[in-house]
């Protein structure tokens, strides 16, 4: 059974930064995910990089845990250092090989960059490993509410969202059950040439599709039965509300964001 | 008396023009307070008729009444609220990410306010004992527990009627009898009518009335005890009695050895251990 499935990876957690309103935690990492583009000094990245720890201890979270969860974009990190490395010519030329040419600007642009996508990536994840995927939901819906007066659908969205979000276990244990159906039939998805474990694949997707297509429909009308008639006139169980920690962490980091300012060059 | 809660009058319907009639010439009454069982084969037409009596779909011609009103593109929002729907597959209805948030829904749809909206699901969520799974997500229910949601949900916007179609067709046989037993309790507590589409013959015992449908037809419309003496004529529509009534009919084909029709296994015993003393 996949009852370990982790939707996103939220790790539950009883830390301030969790009970945070999750519009709070958009909103700083929206700003942060800007302002970190400001930062043009040692200093600003020192002071950048403190906030961010600060907060990644405040969760609660084994540090550990969180890097561990960024081993896919390592990778990424390393590359953008590499790139940099090569392309960038400025300074002085420190070493020479072969045809290359390795200037001291290209280091300290390559790690200026892949540091700062650190820490993009590091910040982006501690929402969603402190915020449970309805409560982002929540909060975009909230968020966005002002473009429902240029009629953008913010209702029909967040509505989207939270079902895809509900289906994603059902589905997989779908796809678990029909992969173990096809494999009774023959169908090999472990072995062979990536041809031939690509073309296995398909056998797996057209009843998957045919069945999510089936959910839609009776999920559609269940929904109608039950007197769904679209964003008007409706209340909502799940409410989102602004405490005071909320007011004193947007405060606290709006004075984070004035004093990367001052220790820019 | 009660009154005709639910009334179809010559109902036709077809999914098109250029296919068969799914339902011909239908008409039934089901009165207040009543649990009506529609029993009968597969594509006999009895899921159209649950379809039908909340406006999901329309019929092409006849007319449809629930309680008073006429269902028509303006009164079906009216009619949703008073007639709640429980459907086959379990995964299918769940909208919320929690079991929560499910019984919500309905209650979010009809603009309830919030602290009702609070009261109201643990009333309902009590009611089908699923009051422990609250904050539960429904990928770690089982199929019976996330049927008793549904109930539940329906529960919350306390309609009138409860339509239960094929609600237990896909649950095993303990996941059935959760919800057989869930519907019973709720029959003795709430003043609601119910009305259950089932082609488990086993599921009608305790109906007050059994319409049977066989081709789009409504073939018989009896009480269970009718319903059960009728087993030849239920075997050439495909329907099978349970094994009490079939035992009873074997035992008075010699002679008549029981003389009210049992519904269940104590009904039998009671009518052989008397058979001596009355005569």
């Amino acid at each position: 059974m996949n009852n370990g499935i982790l939707i996103g990876q939220y790790v539950p957690s009883d830390s301030f930064i969790h009970r945070l309103d999750p519009r709070t935690k958009i909103m700083t990492i929206f700003f942060f995910v800007i302002f970190v583009f400001f930062a043009n000094s040692t200093l600003s990245y020192a002071w950048l990089t403190l906030f961010a720890l600060t907060v990644t201890f405040a969760t609660k979270i084994r540090f550990i845990f969180i890097l561990k969860g960024l081993t896919p974009v390592w990778f990424l990190i390393v590359f953008t250092f590499l790139l940099h490395l090569f392309v960038t010519k400025e300074g002085t030329v420190l070493i020479e090989a072969f045809a290359l040419k390795i200037y001291s600007g290209a280091i300290i642009q390559g790690v200026a960059i892949s540091f700062r996508f650190f820490l993009l990536i590091l910040v982006t994840s501690l929402l969603t490993l402190t915020t449970t995927p309805i409560e982002i939901t929540d909060a975009i819906e909230s968020l966005l509410h002002p473009l429902k007066k240029i009629k953008f659908p913010v209702h029909e969205l967040a509505l989207m969202m939270s079902i895809s979000l509900r289906f994603i276990p059902t589905l997989m244990q779908e796809t678990e059950k029909i992969s173990k159906a096809q494999a009774s039939r023959g169908v090999d998805f472990r072995t062979g040439p990536l041809k031939d474990r690509i073309q296995a694949v398909v056998p797996l997707l057209v009843p998957l599709f045919v069945s999510a297509f089936k959910r839609a429909e009776e999920l559609a009308m269940a929904m109608e039965a039950r007197g769904y008639q679209g964003g008007e006139g409706r209340t909502k169980l799940r409410e989102l509300k602004m405490e005071t920690i909320d007011i004193i962490s947007l405060i606290t980091f709006a004075v984070v964001i004035l004093v990367l300012f001052f220790l820019r060059t | 008396m009660s009154r005709a809660y639910i009334e179809f009058r010559n109902v036709f319907f077809r999914y098109s023009e250029d296919q068969p009639w799914v339902l011909k010439d239908v008409s039934f009454r089901i009165f207040s307070d009543q649990w009506v069982a529609i029993i009968g084969h597969n594509g006999s037409g009895k899921s159209t008729i649950a379809k039908l009596i909340n406006g999901l779909l329309t019929p092409e011609k006849g007319e449809i009444i629930v309680d008073g009103l006429p269902v028509n593109e303006d009164t079906i929002w009216e009619i949703r609220r008073k007639v709640g729907m429980v459907f086959q597959n379990p995964d299918n209805q769940f909208v919320g990410t929690t079991v929560r948030d499910d019984v919500a829904f309905g209650l979010e749809n009809r603009g309830v306010e919030r602290r009702e909206m609070i009261r109201r699901i643990d009333e309902s969520l009590k009611a089908v004992a699923m009051a422990d799974y609250r904050l539960q997500e429904p990928h770690r229910l089982s199929g019976g527990q996330k049927q008793r949601v549904a109930i539940a949900g329906v529960l919350a916007i306390s309609p009138q009627v409860i339509i239960l179609d094929e609600a237990t067709a896909m649950l095993d046989p303990k996941g059935r009898k959760e919800i057989m037993d869930t519907v019973n309790e709720l029959r003795t507590q709430e003043r609601i009518s119910l009305v259950t589409i089932t082609h488990d013959l086993n599921e009608i015992t305790q109906a007050d009335q059994v319409i049977v449908m066989n081709q789009g037809e409504v073939y018989l419309e009896a009480t269970p005890r009718e319903v059960f003496l009728e087993e030849t004529l239920l075997q050439t529509i495909g329907l099978d009695v349970p094994f009490v009534a079939k035992l009873a009919n074997e035992l008075n084909k010699d002679g008549n050895i029981i003389s009210k029709q049992p519904l269940n296994q104590e009904e039998l015993l009671e009518e052989l251990w008397t058979y001596h003393s009355i005569k």
